[in-house]
């Protein structure tokens, strides 16, 4: 592939690539992100190929391994083009009704559609799918289009027209105003300013300036860094180097954890195209910058996700943090000034560029713009990638997007920011979201993550989690963080226990105080979090666990025990077989009842037990009443049989 | 190197350019309690216990007076009651390691820090890094460093180093402000005699 020296020349060959493609050809695209790759998805791809070859379609049909389109719910999702027809759930089986039926009969295939669970209506396209169809997505809507391994399918959506615009056309002093202007907040936790970090940065002294992505996502249950990279990485690259030349930078990193293997291939190849096409390299589009990017793999440290800490490991030192009462933007990786941006946050950069900073300004509330990606887990129906404008309230998030909670139960909160985050209980449901707001509420942006509970969560337990996860992953250097999460979560441990004493509360409290005032790092600073958040909005939880030693969600073990009803008892032996520590005494016609001694709270009976009789209660906060004595265990059958 | 004047406890405090809050503080006769601290190394930051009050552009914060560099113009309070009362809580988390070690104890009385708050822990350190930071930046050795992390993270002689340099050298024991630096050179020292066969020193 010759070099591209001019924009020019970038317009023809993106001429040449469309000329080549046919808008009326039937493509399928099959999402081959991490998560449907899980559930077979090569194994789709390997069947529709398979059934083309049959066919002898091979010109006639093109298949696309793409990126993460995010419902994850129900892949491995498969769009098929120029209709848009939205299959889910796509076993290799279907291949072939895929290709008979779709592709040569023209004909929708009904029971790949989505299925509205209220209104039993199918939705044929993407864009009709609830879950879509509540989204903005800006950001990771290409991911279906492309093949990330193919440059020309990026460069055929426009791709690196934004490079070559602010290369011809801006002064990097531009490129700075209208990042600024757009007031795009990093995507990575803190919500600092984009355009401010970029000044600062390029205004540091110093001759050598390095651009970084932060692509060391680590919140349990967040992955939409991840989606980005693997499904569009050259979105990435291209704000990384539109970024680089407005800062003044030469030398760009793409950090990213060893434990996304697609991602770090993806974005290898990426780079390795963008320097033969000449969009990284020397003298790029004929402009004069040079700019070269390399990618850095991480070694699996949570912490490392912090600015500071991210730049040691750079160095090849542990990844600990810093102090950073000088920003990592003046004094970053070798003491030059490093402006590190979050994965989502440079890939908003060729949008503001293309589509201009007031446009982008439109989207979102006063002090958060644009749309925001979040990982969309825990007690929801649609879990996935959602992308949506900021401003939305997150009733719309869970509801409208995410289609409520699973099987008719309650919600109880959701857990925004992961680790570092807290939780918004269903009084602050309307709250939009948004930097701010979202703090106000004792929680944070984060990186996306947004974690749905139900009632059957119990809230000191999920404290509890989220202490241990940062008892494993903080880096232990200063005292606030260590000693304060490994005392906070003795603390929590004990009251989930039954061993909570008066003054807990108190104790916790204090704690995350001292942790959140006097620890060294962010990760410190909010570990206590989800400890704080808890307490403040299910107080009578912890009271609940202290006071009464009863656990109100039946989830701490120590706290709850299983009983069987004896009125409701109809002996049928499901539970007492699937016992896994024989605990449960009966047999046919006797009434079962359960050793507590022997039961290991398992709750294989609760399940177990058919919902007709409803049998197996769990019991919290309350004596077990005494076994039924065994002569009145009989129970006295009308007998079915003649 | 241009003059920056601050105020420190309500004096009035000279200090170059590139100066930590400490040592203008040190310069000054203005005492702040430190532990991880020492004049040859790096400042580290990791024990708080040097935590200050600023008050910088309009905001109060607190931050660690051996890492923050002196600015026009700055407030600081060495001592207040938000500050106290995290050297307090400070002082309670690393007396659950080391309740008998006499630096601890003495600041102990000073902020009224009480040994027996939180559960007794089983190892005596503190992780205040002193040894293994004096060895790698003034001996330059690396005898002893950190394994793990997060409240896993101990102080490890490395033995194949150790039982090199460690025998002639032992400069970090008077540092350690707890017990726990010689009980870890005992634990290395007892699994390194005898040497393993394998090991060089059985070459000759």
């Amino acid at each position: 592939m010759p070099k591209i020296n001019s924009p020019a020349e970038l317009e023809k060959l993106r001429e040449g690539i469309l000329s080549r493609r046919d808008p009326n050809k039937p493509c399928i695209a099959v999402c081959t992100g991490t998560g449907c790759l899980a559930l077979g998805a090569d194994k789709v791809v390997a069947a529709l190929k398979e059934e083309i070859k049959k066919h002898g379609l091979e010109d006639k049909v093109d298949i696309k391994e793409t990126g993460c389109p995010g419902f994850c719910e129900r892949g491995t999702v498969v769009v098929i083009y120029p209709e848009e027809i939205c299959y889910l759930q796509v076993q290799p089986d279907d291949a072939e009704e895929v290709i008979s039926q779709t592709i040569l009969a023209k004909k929708v295939i009904k029971r790949l559609l989505y299925v509205d669970p209220t209104t039993s209506e199918q939705a044929v396209r993407e864009s009709e799918i609830p879950f879509y169809k509540n989204q903005m997505r800006l950001i990771i809507g290409s991911n279906i289009k492309l093949d990330p391994k193919s440059i020309d399918d990026y460069l055929a959506l426009g791709g690196y027209s934004a490079l070559a615009k602010v290369l011809s056309q801006m002064t990097p002093e531009q490129v700075l105003e209208e990042v600024k202007k757009s007031n795009l907040r990093g995507r990575g936790g803190g919500g600092f300013p984009a355009g401010r970090k970029w000044e600062e940065c390029r205004n540091a002294p110093g001759e050598v300036r390095y651009v970084i992505v932060n692509a060391d996502e680590g919140d349990p249950g967040a992955f939409m860094d991840r989606a980005l990279l693997e499904g569009n990485p050259h979105s990435v690259l291209e704000g990384l180097s539109i970024g680089a030349y407005a800062i003044g930078s030469h030398e760009g990193y793409i950090y990213v954890r060893q434990e996304y293997p697609l991602a770090i291939e993806n974005v290898t190849i990426a780079i390795k195209q963008a320097e033969e096409y000449g969009f990284l390299g020397e003298n790029i589009l004929g402009s004069g910058f040079d700019f070269t990017v390399k990618v850095h793999r991480g070694a699996g440290a949570f912490v490392s996700g912090e600015s500071s800490a991210l730049m040691t490991a750079l160095e090849g030192r542990v990844g600990e943090p810093r102090p950073k009462y000088i920003h990592t933007a003046v004094k970053g990786v070798r003491d030059s000034p490093s402006c590190l941006n979050n994965v989502e946050t440079w890939a908003n950069v060729p949008l503001i560029i293309n589509k201009g900073a007031d446009w982008f300004a439109r989207i979102g509330t006063e002090g958060s713009k644009g749309t925001k990606i979040f990982s969309l887990v825990g007690k929801v129906n649609n879990t996935g990638l959602v992308e949506v404008p900021m401003g939305i309230t997150l009733r719309d998030v869970i509801y409208k997007v995410g289609g409520g909670i699973p099987g008719g139960k309650k919600f109880k909160a959701v857990q925004t920011g992961g680790p570092s985050g807290g939780c918004i209980p269903e009084e602050q449901l309307d709250m939009p979201v948004d930097f701010d707001e979202l703090t106000k509420a004792g929680s944070m942006m984060g990186s996306g993550g947004m974690i749905v509970m139900d009632e059957d969560t119990c809230m000191v337990d999920l404290a509890r989690y989220f202490l241990n996860f940062l008892a494993d992953e903080s880096c232990g250097k200063c005292v606030p963080c260590r000693e304060g999460i490994r005392q906070m979560l003795k603390i929590l441990t004990n009251i989930s226990k039954g061993k909570g004493r008066e003054g807990d509360i108190e104790r916790l409290e204090e704690l995350s105080q001292v942790t959140k005032d006097a620890s060294l790092c962010a990760l410190g600073k909010t570990a206590a979090n989800p400890v704080l958040s808890t307490i403040r909005y299910f107080r009578d939880e912890y009271e609940a666990h202290i006071k009464e030693k009863r656990c109100p969600a039946y989830v701490c073990k120590e706290l709850i025990s299983y009983y069987i009803d004896p009125d409701k008892c109809k002996a049928c032996m499901i539970c007492l077989r699937q016992c896994p520590t024989g605990a449960i005494a009966g047999g046919k016609s006797q009434i079962h009842v359960i050793d507590q001694e022997k039961c290991t709270k398992c709750g294989t009976c609760f399940e177990a037990c058919p919902p007709r009789f409803g049998a197996v209660k769990k019991i919290s906060g309350e004596p077990v009443p005494p076994p039924i004595p065994e002569e009145a265990r009989m129970i006295a059958r009308e007998s079915k049989e003649k | 190197m241009s003059e920056i004047t601050l105020q420190i406890d309500g004096r009035e405090v000279k200090a170059e350019e590139g100066m930590t809050i400490l040592e203008a503080a040190q310069s000054a006769g203005i005492y702040i309690p430190t532990l991880c601290h020492h004049e040859k190394l790096e400042p580290y930051g990791a024990c708080r216990i040097c935590t200050v009050e600023i008050e910088a552009r309009g905001r109060t914060n607190l931050v660690a007076a051996c890492l923050y560099p002196v600015e026009q113009n700055l407030v600081v309070r060495t001592r207040s009651e938000r500050v106290d009362k995290t050297r307090k809580v400070l002082l309670e988390l690393m007396l659950a390691h080391a309740p008998d070690a006499a630096e601890l104890q003495d600041l102990a009385q000073e902020y009224g820090a009480d040994k027996g708050r939180f559960e007794k822990e089983s190892s005596f350190c503190i992780l205040c890094g002193l040894c293994v930071r004096y060895c790698a930046e003034v001996k330059k050795k690396n005898a002893i460093g950190f394994v793990d992390r997060g409240t896993r993270r101990e102080i490890i002689f490395i033995p194949e180093i150790a039982s090199k340099e460690c025998w002639d050298c032992k400069e970090c024991f008077p540092l350690c402000p707890t017990e726990a630096l010689q009980a870890t050179f005992l634990l290395t020292k007892a699994l390194m005699s005898p040497p393993p066969p394998s090991a060089p020193e059985s070459e000759e």
